[in-house]
């Protein structure tokens, strides 16, 4: 018994040595754990707290909405319209093929479309909205709306989409939005994300692809907590966007609708220009297109429609249409020689032709003009008289000239694609051709024709400066933001003797108002409202050896785009110059008989600011004297 | 012997048993596992469906089988040692050929009203079988060679089946438990160096088997572990566990962010949230406050469940009740530091905590099973050379 007593007590002894050894060792194994949890929660807290947020907390954009822009009178020209639409979210849904099936009873969805969709929202995430139709009526989407319940992962949705109400009548002057493509999100930089936002839109062409930074607005921001499959749980923080500039243009709607009448089937352009602030209250460019289709996405059968036009309706001619201007520069050249010292009252015999060099120099009419003056040059467009004065000036001086009236230089307005046209001179041969200037080619330029091609704009800026005396007005599409009136430029000087101008004005006025003057059957009657201007046609073709001997085919009896371009530019009234206008009808046959009579209608439509009395045009029965049945080249 | 009036069954009535009986135990286990109802309350987003209701219920059931198990005298749970052993190691048998599959091991029996981890009733079962086996023995021949081979069997035998469903976890909970019951009844210390040793050995053996041929462990045991000792190397699979139980752990900082407020866990960033990484949530929510003040209970009930031993004077007791307190203690230290990325996930319950009824219940049996031995602390067993 003692003995087993001794060995119990030793047992004991053992066990409670052994139970403290064992307690100590999980003591000091929980006092590792304790100072993990100080390393982890304290030391190194920050490092997690960040990495937690970082993977829990998105910033989101808002996108804001577009501005608006309007005309002269306040009329919308692009706004933003409510888009009804219906998105799916797949996780809504048990069956998506199902949904899509019952939704096409409601709305047109082919089954191809249907098949497309599944694809689409099979692949996405479950919890993003995918786009299944857009721009219903509100017809079809009371009826989603009354169906929804039935509609299961199917939700109404209402966004705003860009509408341009004027369609295709300022289609070219206000542009059109669509889906930013790649290169426009690598050139965004910071507005990246915003770009790369569903359903965002920026500006394609026109004033909605130059002004896109004041029309964009500035994006919202809201930070959303999301859990570990993407669904946002909730928003923490929301700032929404501001709106974009509201954009007022310089566009009077009604003279603009009437232009674009006014040319009716042609391919042509008419720009109306206030020759003292520059505002364009007209920029018409036929025929036109409805940037809407753009909005909504082009089928590629109406792309290949508007591609395959010759008239070329994507165009917009007013401004990227570069044309010979014919003998819409000879109050260039005849500017340039009576700022040279060419005396006005001194004549030239014209009788058809000048040889010069060792070829002949025609001019348009093969009798010949007679004796003729600086004003007679003009009022009869005589060529023989601007081959001697060009001659005389040479061509620096005339280029030199031309360039303070824009032509050959980039006009500054708030459109894309603006084409500088061409003011040839020796440097300009040199350096694009890599050729020699030849004299004869000063003779050709001083009647517009060779090298130089203008724009109608910038025809219509040359009036514009003729008919305010020489001042350097630049033409302008944005005469407001956000209700703020937009100061024009100060008015420079661009140097020209007023006693020049006003001789070169004078005989713009004999052109229209005086007997025997090219576009005289053109004329305003009304007094007080006449007009001054220039025919100009622009040969498309080359006259061959064989015709000049035979005589010239008749532009008719060509094919249309073979047919030479008639050019007008005039301004009115004449007494105090206000507009100017510039007219190209494209393979619209002669300047006088096509585009001047378009010049006189648009030009009394602005000042009668619409339609105006009967007695302010000739009577039809008016006898047509001095006109050349081929009209002026 | 002093207390002979105990000597035989049945000689203390219920009411002296309740009156003995160390209430300070229970009461602490009763507010961890109020810990755990608040926390499956608060991964549920705030809901008691569907953790926490069903956790109290089991807790309920099984916190009343506690006492029951601890008014049954611990001489019958002696005499169910061996059946007991032989039932868990059956059932143990049945998982590998009726068992459910479950994130890639077979660790489930459906028994249609629960479903049973027989790993789990296997720990407990390896203790009595254990305390058993050295109570019978003589104190004297304790440290006999020969009769460690026994023992050893004991424990090998269900650990290599467990190790087979594959569950790493349990098989190291096993054998440790397994092994300190060894150790507090007094085998040769050389035993343990020895063994210490020879772990040793085994597990660079087994740590350098993976990715060559004669790679002992399954695959995603080994990339558990490699990932354990470079999270960063597979951040989306394997690791994801590590990193985001950090993230979450560390972001709760000393406050935590307030109750159901813990981000990571309601925005499902957390795997596993209500079982084996609630501690996690824990952490996030009640910051390092929280964390050791559920380390310091732990530590309470582990440091009661000693003393309650230390008083025990029979052998079979004593070592239930260490067996019991090294199992626990186990439990909540290997799931907290796999939770803060201390050891690989292997795939231990926080004790009480952790949402699963097999564990719930089988760790209030256990302390029933030591309560029984602190009520019947001074009963008399009959001795085979008495008999």
């Amino acid at each position: 018994m003692i003995d087993r007593r001794k060995i119990q007590a030793s047992t004991n002894s053992r066990f409670t040595r052994r139970s403290l050894v064992l307690f100590g060792s999980q003591l000091s194994l929980a006092g590792i754990l304790g100072s993990r949890m100080y390393q982890l929660q304290v030391v190194e807290s920050g490092h997690y707290t960040e990495r937690a947020e970082r993977s829990r907390i998105r910033p989101r954009l808002i996108a804001p909405v577009r501005g608006e822009i309007y005309s002269r009178d306040g009329t919308a020209l692009a706004e933003n319209r409510q888009n009804y639409r219906v998105v799916m979210v797949r996780e809504q849904t048990d069956d998506i093929r199902l949904s899509l099936q019952k939704l096409s009873a409601l709305i047109e969805l082919t089954s191809e479309r249907q098949e497309e969709l599944y694809e689409t929202i099979r692949k996405s995430s479950p919890f993003a909205h995918v786009l299944v139709a857009e721009n219903l009526t509100w017809d079809e989407f009371a009826d989603i709306n009354a169906n929804a319940p039935a509609l299961h992962g199917i939700s109404p949705e209402i966004g705003l989409t860009r509408h341009y109400p004027k369609t295709d009548i300022t289609a070219h002057i206000v542009g059109y939005v669509g889906a930013p493509d790649n290169e426009d999100i690598k050139r965004a930089g910071t507005a990246k994300g915003l770009l790369k936002l569903p359903g965002m839109r920026i500006g394609k062409n026109g004033i909605e692809r130059i002004a896109e930074d004041s029309l964009r607005g500035t994006a919202g921001l809201r930070r959303v907590e999301r859990n570990v499959h993407g669904r946002t749980i909730r928003e923490l923080f929301r700032q929404d966007g501001i709106q974009g500039e509201r954009l007022d243009l310089t566009i009077d709607l009604d003279l603009q609708k009437y232009a674009i009448e006014r040319l009716g089937d042609e391919s042509g352009a008419v720009i109306v220009m206030d020759i003292n602030d520059g505002d364009v209250l007209a920029l018409a460019s036929t025929p036109g297109y409805d940037p809407n289709d753009f909005v909504l996405g082009l089928s590629q059968q109406q792309w290949n429609a508007l591609r395959g036009n010759e008239k070329n309706p994507l165009m917009n001619k007013a401004v990227a249409g570069a044309y010979p201007p014919g003998s819409t520069f000879k109050m260039m050249t005849l500017l340039a020689a009576l700022e040279n010292g060419i005396n006005p009252t001194d004549s030239y015999y014209c009788n058809g032709a000048l040889w010069f060099g060792n070829r002949h120099f025609n001019c348009w009419k093969r009798g010949g003009h007679g004796f003729v003056d600086a004003i007679t040059s003009i009022k009869r467009s005589c060529d023989v008289y601007f081959y001697e004065i060009a001659q005389q000036v040479g061509i620096s001086k005339i280029a030199e000239l031309s360039r303070r009236f824009g032509l050959g230089v980039e006009p500054e307005i708030e459109l894309p694609r603006v084409k500088s046209g061409v003011m040839p001179d020796r440097g300009w041969k040199e350096a694009v051709l890599g050729e020699p200037w030849y004299s004869g080619e000063t003779l050709n330029a001083g009647i517009g024709q060779g090298y130089t091609t203008a724009t109608p704009l910038q025809l219509a800026i040359m009036t514009a400066r003729l008919a305010n005396g020489g001042y350097n007005v630049k033409p302008r599409l944005i005469r407001g933001r956000n209700g703020q009136a937009i100061k024009p430029e100060p008015l420079r000087p661009l140097g020209v003797d007023a006693k020049n101008i006003a001789i070169v004005r004078k005989a713009m006025s004999s052109v229209t108002n005086e007997l025997g003057g090219t576009a005289y059957k053109s004329r305003i009657t009304a007094t007080g409202k006449e007009m001054s201007g220039k025919t100009g046609t622009a040969q498309v073709r080359r006259i061959s050896v064989a015709e000049r001997q035979t005589g010239v085919i008749k532009n008719e009896d060509l094919p249309w785009r073979l047919r030479d371009h008639a050019l007008f530019v005039a301004f009115a009234p004449t007494d105090k110059p206000r507009y100017a206008i510039a007219v190209v009808v494209e393979h619209g046959g002669g300047g006088s008989t096509v585009a001047a009579p378009i010049a006189r209608d648009v030009l009394l439509h602005a000042q009668y600011k619409g339609k105006p009395p009967p007695d302010s045009v000739p009577k039809e029965a008016d006898p047509i004297f001095g006109q050349d049945p081929l009209g002026p080249v | 012997m002093s207390i002979s009036i105990l000597n035989g069954p049945g000689h203390l009535s219920i009411g002296t048993k309740l009156l003995r009986l160390n209430w300070v135990l229970p009461v602490f286990l009763a507010i961890v596992s109020g810990v755990g109802f608040a926390m499956l309350y608060s991964v549920a987003g705030g809901d008691f469906d569907p953790w926490a209701r069903a956790q109290i219920i089991r807790f309920t059931v099984g916190f009343l089988g506690m006492f029951i198990v601890a008014m049954i005298d611990i001489r019958i749970w002696y005499k169910a040692a061996w059946p007991f052993y032989l039932f868990a190691f059956s059932l143990l048998l049945a998982v590998e050929f009726i068992g459910i599959s479950g994130k890639g091991a077979v660790r489930w029996i459906d028994l249609k009203f629960i479903r049973l981890q027989p790993s789990e009733l296997m720990k407990i079962a390896l203790v009595v079988v254990l305390a058993r086996y050295y109570h019978d023995i003589r104190p004297d021949r304790v440290k006999s060679i020969f009769l460690l081979i026994p023992p050893l069997i004991i424990i090998a035998l269900p650990a290599a089946l467990v190790l087979n469903q594959p569950d790493l976890g349990t098989t190291v909970l096993l054998v440790s438990g397994g092994i300190a019951i060894m150790f507090m009844a007094g085998v040769s210390l050389w035993f343990f160096f020895l063994l210490g040793a020879g772990t040793g050995g085994l597990i660079y053996a087994i740590f350098g088997s993976c990715g060559q041929d004669w790679q002992i462990l399954k695959n995603y045991q080994c990339r558990r572990i490699t990932t354990f000792l470079d999270p960063a190397s597979d951040p989306q699979g394997a690791g994801y566990h590590i990193t985001q139980s950090k993230i979450a752990f560390g972001s709760g900082g000393y406050n935590g962010m307030g109750f159901t407020e813990g981000p990571q866990s309601r925005l499902d960033f957390l795997p596993e949230k209500h079982t084996d990484f609630i501690f996690t949530t824990l952490g996030e929510e009640f910051g390092l406050i929280g964390a050791l003040a559920l380390l310091g209970l732990y530590m309470a009930i582990l440091f009661i469940g000693m003393l309650t031993t230390l008083r025990i004077k029979h052998t079979f007791g004593r070592l239930i009740g260490t067996g019991v307190c090294f199992t626990f203690f186990c439990y909540f230290a290997i799931n907290m530091a796999m939770v803060m990325g201390l050891a690989p996930v292997v795939g231990v319950p926080l004790p009480l905590v952790s949402y699963g009824g097999t564990s719930m219940l089988v760790i209030l049996f256990a302390f029933g099973l030591l309560l029984s031995a602190q009520v019947h602390a001074r009963v008399l067993f009959k001795k085979r050379e008495d008999a």
